[in-house]
C-alpha cells in the first residue's frame, strides 16, 4: 500500500520541473517537451485519484487528455517548422512578432 | 514490494525529467522525455490501469516522441540556444518560484495522509470497463475528440500546403 501523497507529490514534482523547463529553456521544442511533461504529471495525478476512489472516470479523462495532448504536439511542430524556415531559428526569443 | 516498484520507478522518472531539462542537445532531451514516459506507464500499470498503460506508450512514446525526434532532426536544431538570452534575470525568478511550488507541496503533503493507493478492487478499469464507460456516458466527449484530431490533421496539411 502506498499513501496517495507520494504519488501526487511524485507528480508535483514533475510538474515543477516542467515549469522549470518551459521557463528556462530557450529553444521552442524543449518548451513542447516541458509542456508534454507537465500534461503526463497531470495524469499521472488523475489516474492516481482514480484508483483512490476506484473510479473509471477520470482513467477516460486522461484518454481525453492524452487524444488533445496528440492534437496539440502536431499543430505545434508544424507551427514551429513554419517558424523556422522563416527565421532559421526555434529560439523563442526571436519570436516577437505576430505577422507571420 | 510494492513501494520498492514504485521507489524506483519513481526516481528514474525524475531522474528523466531532470536529465531532459539540463540536457543541451534537444536529441538528448527527447530521449530523456521518453525515459520518463516509459516510467510513467509502468506507475499507470502500479495504480491499475492496464488501458492506460498501453495508450502510453503506444501515444506518448511511440508517436509523439517519435514526431520529436524527426522534427529535431529534419530542422537540425539540436544545438539551438548557444547565445546568451538577453533575459537574463529569469533564471533565478524561475528558480525561485520552482522552489515556492515544491514548499507549497511539501507543506500540504505533510498534512497527515491517511488515503492509500492499492489493491481494494481488483480490475475496476479493466479495458472492457473503459470501453462499455467511454461508449455509453462519454460518447460525446468521444466524439468531439475524434473531431479535434481531425482538425488537427486539416490544420497540418493547411499550414503547409504551398501557396501557389
Amino acid at each position: 500500500m502506498i499513501p496517495t501523497a507520494m504519488y501526487i507529490g511524485l507528480s508535483a514534482l514533475l510538474f515543477t520541473i516542467g515549469v522549470l523547463g518551459v521557463l528556462l529553456r530557450r529553444s521552442a521544442l524543449m518548451v513542447f517537451m516541458s509542456v508534454e511533461l507537465m500534461l503526463n504529471s497531470a495524469n499521472l495525478a488523475l489516474v492516481t485519484f482514480a484508483n483512490q476512489w476506484q473510479s473509471v472516470d477520470a482513467q477516460i479523462m486522461v484518454f481525453f487528455v492524452i487524444t488533445v495532448a496528440a492534437a496539440e504536439v502536431a499543430v505545434g511542430l508544424a507551427l514551429l517548422v513554419m517558424i523556422f524556415r522563416q527565421k532559421r531559428t526555434t529560439n523563442i526569443d526571436t519570436m516577437t512578432s505576430l505577422k507571420g | 514490494m510494492e513501494l520498492v516498484l514504485f521507489s524506483v520507478t519513481a526516481i528514474v522518472a525524475l531522474i528523466g525529467a531532470v536529465a531532459m531539462l539540463i540536457s543541451k542537445n534537444a536529441v538528448h532531451s527527447a530521449l530523456f522525455l521518453l525515459l520518463n514516459f516509459g516510467a510513467i506507464a509502468v506507475l499507470y500499470l502500479l495504480l491499475q490501469a492496464p488501458f492506460l498503460f498501453a495508450v502510453q506508450l503506444i501515444v506518448y512514446a511511440g508517436a509523439i516522441i517519435v514526431l520529436f525526434l524527426f522534427v529535431v532532426m529534419l530542422l537540425g536544431a539540436e544545438r539551438d540556444e548557444d547565445e546568451a538570452s538577453n533575459l537574463r534575470w529569469q533564471t533565478p525568478v524561475a528558480l525561485v518560484m520552482a522552489a515556492l511550488l515544491v514548499g507549497e507541496v511539501i507543506y500540504l503533503l505533510m498534512t497527515p495522509a491517511t488515503q492509500t493507493v492499492g489493491e481494494q478492487a481488483q480490475s475496476f478499469a479493466s479495458p472492457t470497463q473503459i470501453a462499455q464507460s467511454l461508449f455509453s456516458t462519454h460518447l460525446f466527449p468521444f466524439e468531439v475528440a475524434a473531431f479535434v484530431l481531425l482538425t488537427a490533421l486539416i490544420g497540418v496539411v493547411t499550414l503547409h500546403q504551398r501557396r501557389s
